[in-house]
């Protein structure tokens, strides 16, 4: 900023100061923001590209800095689907033609960032104001230009020599995949605004007898752990026992349940949580680990060893972290396993 | 110093009552199961050892006052949490804890179990520290501190807030075993603050021209909506309080944007910046996400509205009844265009329906409890509740959003929930065609 628009903001912010002294209905409250406190904070990029600041970022200066910085979490590509949705994948030349994303027509298939975004700015602003996700707001105006030249490039959107300006931006708008992909048309912007769906209340003998077209699955049972513990423990009624399971009858008869220790030193140090007693939950059941080693002699050395020492891929990729338990504890929580499931 | 016995008067001891029973009840255990069991079964026939044998808390002497600084829920009642929806999501920083509404009661969520939704995880800002800028069309940009924002004009209302994406995974088919999943990104608090209308007041807005107002927060994802001047002259509200206290670091202090009856990402936490424009921003939360997918492949944009819908919380998925008998039955209802007229429940999976009592308050885009009672009979019943709002909007079945949106557009679905009761007394969740 040159010396003489400085000096005229500032002259201006005394300007206001006095105006609003003047004019505020709360008089002494807040003040006028200066130029630059408003330059730092105004980061956003419209549309329009208002907001853009000037600046370019070339394809392969795009691709060091993903590398150096995006891979972790989004893969070499922008494909990887392990800890975000991905970036990129799903969008076809005809696309870039059309300006309509086919394949979002299809049902059953994942959506990437690329298939969906319509607005380049959008992508812009995005990178600039929260990205890389552990340091949002460390990237230079050239990287940010330099990282959406490399995902555009990733996309087919441009080809892997284009350096990205706030000159040409414009022009690689309109090769989105998806920029006519989106609807302002529906009624659930103002308050107002007119439904889509509209019901009727009917009140008695209403259309045709209920038929139940979707129910969780047995095995489904646990997926969200155990639901007594999710529940009051007094009231009208209790949460559904995954362990002991699910009658009216178990739960009316309050009488206190005969404790097992081993079971409450498994429950006490998590193991529970992962297991249930006839239900995979994240890892298998415990009923299923019994019988898989009912006929192996050396089975309790060798399941000590392993929830000691943590493990993967006997059962699944889920890892199980290694155990805290002292070794005879251990024992007592294996023998316990392999005898009474 | 006066004394009884040992004890120095002015400083009151409890009782070692507790170490007596203790030693009394391990002597009875080491003395043999038969005995225990003879006097237990003479006990029961005299009445509810509850009753007949006095507790601990009957003859001892309690804690004392601030033994607890800032209280907590009983010991009893930590079933009662925010949890996460295991496998939704595979970064805690970007995801979601859902309200334990299984559990509460009345129309507002206590602050430790409002649910969470952060897109980059959240901080505990020093208030002393954080500026609100009002700038963009407007006569003069100005800067706010926390001292500033808490002199202005305050309101108090009360207002839910609901995710758009909440029940966003049962488009398709049921996928989360209780409402704590299927409905938990939903909350209901006072929230206190200045109305935005004299913030743009205060800086000389340009409502004419200035159609938009961008709403910034502060943490790293920087998150941005775009607000409609109308709205943002009506009843949208700069909140620093919720509940009567400062507002909880998850949700947002020090400062949040409050949208009554818009979706949740609209209330921009730790509020930064608000922008007056004269068009949409097109951000990241209103172009790729919170879009909503149509079956020719087209999104929705700006759904902003969480149009009329209800849910019966008691009883509900993963829950089993005692027994046959009565039955409260209980549930929200809310609307994000009006107040609650009206809600029905069937007991019969949408074949008769009768009208259920709605408790005041019954306030404009907030939740409004309901009841009805029930006589379970034994034998299996599918329970749903269908809200009314004052626009007369009807709160659909799934198969009536199904025909116009598609299974595919994970926001805003505001579908009639059913739960099967089977004849064991278990509740599940159903849907039904």
């Amino acid at each position: 900023m040159s010396r003489w628009v400085k000096w005229m903001s500032v002259a201006a912010a005394m300007l206001f100061c006095t105006q609003a002294v003047a004019q505020s209905r709360y008089p002494g409250v807040g003040r006028t923001a200066t130029a630059a406190e408003i330059t730092a904070w105004d980061i956003d990029v419209r549309a329009d590209f208002k907001g853009l600041p000037p600046g370019s970022g070339s394809v392969s200066r795009g691709e060091a800095v993903w590398e150096a910085k995006c891979t972790s979490c989004h893969g070499s590509f922008g494909e990887s689907n392990a800890f975000f949705p991905p970036i990129i994948g799903g969008t076809r030349a005809e696309d870039i033609v059309r300006g309509r994303v086919e394949a979002l027509a299809r049902p059953g298939e994942q959506r990437s960032t690329m298939m969906k975004l319509s607005q380049i700015s959008t992508l812009w602003d995005y990178i600039n104001r929260a990205m890389p996700f552990n340091a949002p707001k460390t990237l230079t105006t050239d990287e940010v230009y330099a990282l959406t030249a490399y995902i555009l490039n990733q996309g087919d959107v441009v080809p892997a020599n284009f350096v990205l300006t706030e000159r040409n931006i414009a022009e690689v708008q309109k090769r989105l995949p998806n920029r006519n992909g989106l609807s302002r048309d529906h009624g659930l912007w103002e308050t107002r605004g007119r439904p889509d769906v509209q019901a009727f209340a009917c009140m008695a003998n209403c259309g045709p007898e209920p038929r139940i077209v979707s129910q969780l699955p047995d095995h489904a049972r646990g997926s969200h752990g155990d639901l007594a513990a999710q529940n009051r423990l007094i009231g009208p009624v209790r949460g559904v026992s995954l362990t002991q399971g699910a009658t009216a009858a178990a739960v009316v008869a309050a009488a206190p349940v005969a404790r097992d220790p081993a079971r409450d030193l498994a429950e006490k140090s998590g193991c529970l949580a992962c297991h249930g007693a006839k239900q995979r939950v994240v890892g298998p059941s415990l009923a299923e680990i019994a019988a898989k080693y009912k006929a192996d002699g050396g089975a309790e050395a060798k399941l000590v060893a392993k929830v000691k020492s943590g493990g993967q891929g006997v059962w699944g990729n889920v890892p199980m972290p290694p155990s805290s338990l002292q070794e005879q504890d251990l024992r007592t929580v294996v023998r316990w396993i392999l005898n009474t499931h | 110093m006066t004394r009884i016995g040992n004890i120095p008067m002015g400083r009151v001891v409890p009782a070692v009552e507790n170490r007596r029973g203790f030693l009394r009840k391990s002597i009875s255990l080491a003395g043999g199961a038969a005995m225990a069991l003879g006097g237990a079964t003479a006990a029961r026939a005299q009445g509810d050892p509850a009753i007949l044998e006095l507790p601990a808390h009957s003859k001892g002497l309690g804690k004392g006052v601030a033994t607890s600084a800032y209280g907590l829920p009983s010991e009893h009642e930590k079933n009662l949490q925010r949890r996460e929806s295991p496998g939704l999501t595979r970064v805690p920083q970007s995801s979601v804890a859902f309200t334990p509404l299984q559990g509460l009661f009345g129309i507002i969520t206590p602050s430790g179990v409002h649910f969470e939704r952060h897109h980059q995880g959240w901080w505990d800002i020093d208030p002393r520290q954080h500026r609100l800028m009002m700038m963009g069309m407007v006569r003069e940009p100005r800067v706010y501190t926390m001292d500033d924002l808490m002199r202005l004009p305050a309101v108090s209302r009360i207002h839910f807030i609901e995710c758009g994406a909440n029940t966003g995974m049962e488009w398709g088919n049921v996928a989360v075993p209780t409402v704590q999943y299927t409905h938990g990104m939903l909350s209901c608090c006072e929230f206190t603050g200045v109305p935005l209308s004299k913030l743009l007041e205060d800086c000389g807005a340009d409502v004419k021209k200035g159609r938009y107002v961008l709403a910034e927060g502060a943490d790293g994802s920087g998150l941005t909506r775009t607000i409609g001047m109308e709205r943002a002259l009506d009843d949208v509200m700069v909140a620093w309080a919720m509940n009567g206290e400062m507002l909880r670091p998850e949700n947002g202090y020090p400062l949040r944007l409050v949208v009554p009856g818009v979706q949740g990402v609209s209330w921009v936490k730790w509020l930064r910046r608000l922008e007056v424009g004269d068009q949409p921003w097109n951000t990241r939360e209103e172009t790729l996400h919170y879009i909503d997918l149509l079956p020719d492949g087209r999104h929705r944009q700006y759904t902003s509205v969480q149009e009329c819908k209800s849910v019966i919380t008691t009883p509900s998925g993963g829950q089993v009844l005692l027994n046959k008998g009565y039955y409260n039955v209980t549930g929200l209802a809310w609307s994000g265009r009006d107040r609650i007229r009206r809600v029905d429940v069937s007991f019969d999976g949408g074949r008769n329906w009768s009208q259920a009592r709605l408790e005041n308050p019954v306030l404009p885009k907030a939740l409004t409890r309901f009841n009805i009672d029930w006589v379970w009979d034994g034998r299996p019943a599918i329970l749903q509740s269908r809200a009314v709002d004052a626009t007369g909007y009807v709160q659909p079945k799934i198969g009536q959003l199904r025909a116009v949106r598609g299974t595919r557009s994970i926001y805003h679905n505001n579908a009639i929930q059913s739960w099967l009761v089977a004849a064991n007394g278990e509740v599940s969740n159903v849907q039904v065609g």
